[in-house]
Parts: C-alpha cells; sequence; structure tokens
C-alpha cells in the first residue's frame, strides 16, 4: 500500500467524507467547539516526553517542559474528556532502575493533570528493552481498547518488541476485536510508531504496519494518531488518515531533509519551538476530527 | 528447431556454459564480494562502504555484544544479528548514489545515532 500525502485539499474534501479536519485555533475557541454538539467530545494527545533527557543545547529546560505542558492543559477553558500520552514517556536508559525512577518521576508529573482519565501506551525508549516490563508495572497493558462517547478507541503496541513489529499475536488480538465492531464503525487507533513506511531509513516505519493497515482497512471510518517522529505529518493510506503529534522533549527533522536524524537545536529566540500538544475533537455526524495544535512556549 | 537452440544459449548463459568447439567448459560464476560487517554498541565497523554499481555482494555481519540489525532500506535488505552467530545477506546494488544502513532492532542508549553510510558507485 503506498501513502500518498495529504494535501490541504484532501482535508477539506474529506471534511464531508468524514476524516479530519485540520482547525488552527486558541484556547478560547475551543470549550466553544466541544460544547456545540450533543455527545461530541474532544481529547487531547500528548507524546513523547522524553522524561530523563538531558541536553542544555536541544532542550534546557527538560525538566520544565512537561509540567508546561501540563499546566498548560489543565489552563484549557474546558477540561478534555481524556488525555493520552502515546509513547516515549521516559528517554531511554539501558539501567532498569533508571527506567523505573524516570517512569515513577513521570507518572509523578502526570498525576497533576486536573482530568483523572489518562491512558498511556509506550513508545520504544520505554518498552522496547526490556519488552515493556517496567512500563507494565507503572502503566499497565500495552495494548487495548476502550469505548467512550460511541467512538471505539484501539491502543495498538508497535514497539515492545525491538524489532519494532506488532506480532502475530496482537494481530490476531486486532483482527478479532475489528470482527465485533461494524463496518461503519468510528474506530480511533493510537500507535506510537507510525504503521506505515514514513522514512524506514530513520526507523519511522512497523515493520508489520501494512498488516494492520489492512485489517484496519475493512472499515470505514478509522483514523490513527501516533508519536515518534517529534513533528506533525498527515498521511493517507487509502482511506486511514494518520496523524503524528509533535513532541515535548525536542524536535526532529522532516524526513530526508538532512543526512542524519538529530534533534533540532533550542532556538533561544524562539523557546519551545516545535514542542507542542494537540486537542482532538471528534464530532459524529459527520465523522471527523477537528485536530488543534498548542505550542508549549 | 531455432527457437529451441535459443533457449538452450540462452539457459547456457544463465549458468555460465560455454561451447568451445564441440567441447563445453563450465565456467563458474564470479563469486559475490564479501564484506565483513561487526556491530557492537552503537556503531558498525566499517561505517563507510563502498560498493560498485551492480556488483553482487554478501555482508558477513557479526556482533560483539547484544542483538543488533542491519538494514539497508532503499534496497529492502535486513537481517538480524545474533551474538555468536554469523549472518550473511547478500544483495546487488541497482542503483548508483548515497544510501544509509541503520540498526534496526533497538539496542540500547545509542540505538538511534547506530547506522552507517554505503556509497555505490557507477
Amino acid at each position: 500500500m503506498k501513502p500518498e500525502s495529504l494535501s490541504r485539499r484532501d482535508f477539506l474534501r474529506l471534511a464531508g467524507l468524514g476524516g479530519a479536519v485540520l482547525v488552527s485555533g486558541c484556547a478560547s475557541t475551543m470549550g466553544a467547539q466541544a460544547a456545540a454538539g450533543g455527545d461530541d467530545f474532544y481529547f487531547v494527545q500528548l507524546s513523547d516526553c522524553h522524561w530523563g533527557f538531558e541536553g542544555a543545547a536541544i532542550n534546557p529546560d527538560a525538566k520544565g517542559t512537561l509540567k508546561r505542558a501540563v499546566a498548560a492543559v489543565n489552563a484549557l477553558p474546558r477540561q478534555p474528556d481524556f488525555v493520552m500520552f502515546t509513547g516515549d514517556l521516559t528517554h531511554t536508559t539501558d539501567d532498569p532502575r533508571e527506567r523505573r525512577k524516570r517512569m515513577t518521576e513521570f507518572r509523578e508529573i502526570a498525576s497533576a493533570l486536573k482530568v483523572k482519565d489518562v491512558r498511556f501506551m509506550p513508545g520504544e525508549h520505554d518498552a522496547s528493552l526490556d519488552n515493556g516490563k517496567a512500563f507494565k508495572e507503572f502503566f499497565g497493558e500495552t495494548h487495548y481498547t476502550f469505548n467512550h462517547k460511541g467512538v471505539h478507541f484501539i491502543v495498538i503496541d508497535n514497539v515492545s518488541d525491538p524489532m519494532a513489529a506488532i506480532g502475530d499475536e496482537q494481530l490476531q488480538w486486532l483482527r478479532a476485536d475489528l470482527e465485533k465492531q461494524p463496518k461503519s464503525a468510528r474506530i480511533v487507533v493510537f500507535t506510537h510508531r507510525p504503521l506505515f513506511d514514513l522514512y524506514p531509513q530513520w526507523d519511522w516505519a512497523t515493520r508489520d504496519g501494512a498488516q494492520a493497515i489492512a485489517l484496519l482497512q475493512a472499515h470505514e471510518n478509522v483514523t490513527v494518531f501516533y508519536g515518534h517522529i517529534h513533528q506533525e505529518n498527515h498521511f493517507m493510506t487509502g482511506s486511514i488518515a494518520h496523524h503524528s503529534a509533535k513532541g515535548l522533549m525536542f524536535a526532529l527533522p522532516v524526513a530526508a531533509s538532512q543526512p542524519k536524524r538529530l534533534p533540532i537545536p533550542w532556538d533561544a529566540s524562539v523557546p519551545y519551538k516545535g514542542l507542542g500538544y494537540r486537542a482532538v475533537e471528534a464530532e459524529d455526524k459527520p465523522v471527523k476530527y477537528l485536530i488543534t495544535e498548542w505550542p508549549v512556549g | 528447431m531455432q527457437l529451441h537452440r535459443r533457449m538452450l544459449l540462452r539457459a547456457a548463459a544463465a549458468i555460465g556454459v560455454v561451447a568451445l568447439g564441440g567441447r563445453v567448459a563450465v565456467q563458474a560464476q564470479p563469486k559475490p564480494r564479501v564484506i565483513p560487517i561487526v556491530a557492537r554498541k552503537f556503531t558498525y565497523d566499517p561505517q563507510q562502504l563502498t560498493l560498485k554499481l551492480n556488483e553482487p555482494v554478501i555482508f558477513r555481519l557479526t556482533t560483539l555484544d547484544v542483538v543488533m540489525g542491519f538494514s539497508v532500506p532503499d534496497f529492502g535488505v535486513r537481517a538480524t544479528i545474533i551474538p555468536g552467530q554469523t549472518t550473511e545477506v547478500a544483495m546487488t546494488p541497482t542503483k548508483a548514489g548515497e544510501f544509509t544502513f541503520l540498526c534496526d532492532v533497538f539496542c540500547g542508549s545509542g540505538h538511534e545515532d547506530m547506522d552507517g553510510t554505503m556509497r555505490v558507485v557507477g
């Protein structure tokens, strides 16, 4: 399956056909939008916090950025129904004790969110060195589903296997779950890595992601939100829209824009540039997702 | 008859058989060049490779510490390298240019820096 780039015109077209719409806005309008629909709701996606990262040239406020994001979410005029962290909660370490220390600290910071429905999934930095063992101790299962106001959410783990694979067992689980959903079900998928081959040269892919996409493709209203690449990216594979989120520790360059996948250095003239989080408003009639990006600066 | 002869010649060329004045000699195909690559946290030795366009090569891969990957996405080639084992993977570069090879098995805190450059020259 060859992904196609998603142009602004495509977004506008999809607005009428049940895809995703990007909306720029400010905090003062978010509550009003969310309140307009009957069972419409919104959630917040936070991603790639990399708690424990150190590098003043990349982020001199490494110990403050996540806290700023938490404060910013708490300041939203209308609180989201839930918050989803899409992986790389912590920065990787080869020391299992240090990994748990970072997870302890991360969990404590996240507990300051006013919203108490907070969900987590691992990134490769959290889970790939111990197959998700520490993550499970702190945050529970690495793949799961939940339903919220008519939307079926599926969390797919494509990081606990250090080979960046979902694996046959989880794919069977996904197949069985999807078989229980009507073709027209509103389905939102959270993953850490892109399910499609965004840029394998920088490890921006999931080895068996095409199998997951093939299973999801049988449904009409599927949208994927993911992290990993520390920037916005919007792609279509067939009828499925894939939206990556900005990170909360450092930004990464656009795929293939430079030889190496190196973090973008801190810009003192624009602190926190490239970092941020997003609100996603789920609308039922027609099915669409209004994505609003927020800076942390 | 003509067609049969052509097919025989084509088959002979494929397996390196050459007719010489009524005698038949079997020529060995040139062996692919073997390129040893040693992986360790978090680098490859060598990190720079130069290959000739259309020259078949075999990467002979070993790792000194943990499980590693060796992936050349531009040519659809990859292998997993297990400590204590030698892994061989064949490749024939069919396009010239500079390409990345990288570890695609998350191997530790320096994993994201573990890559190298492959130059394919015409």
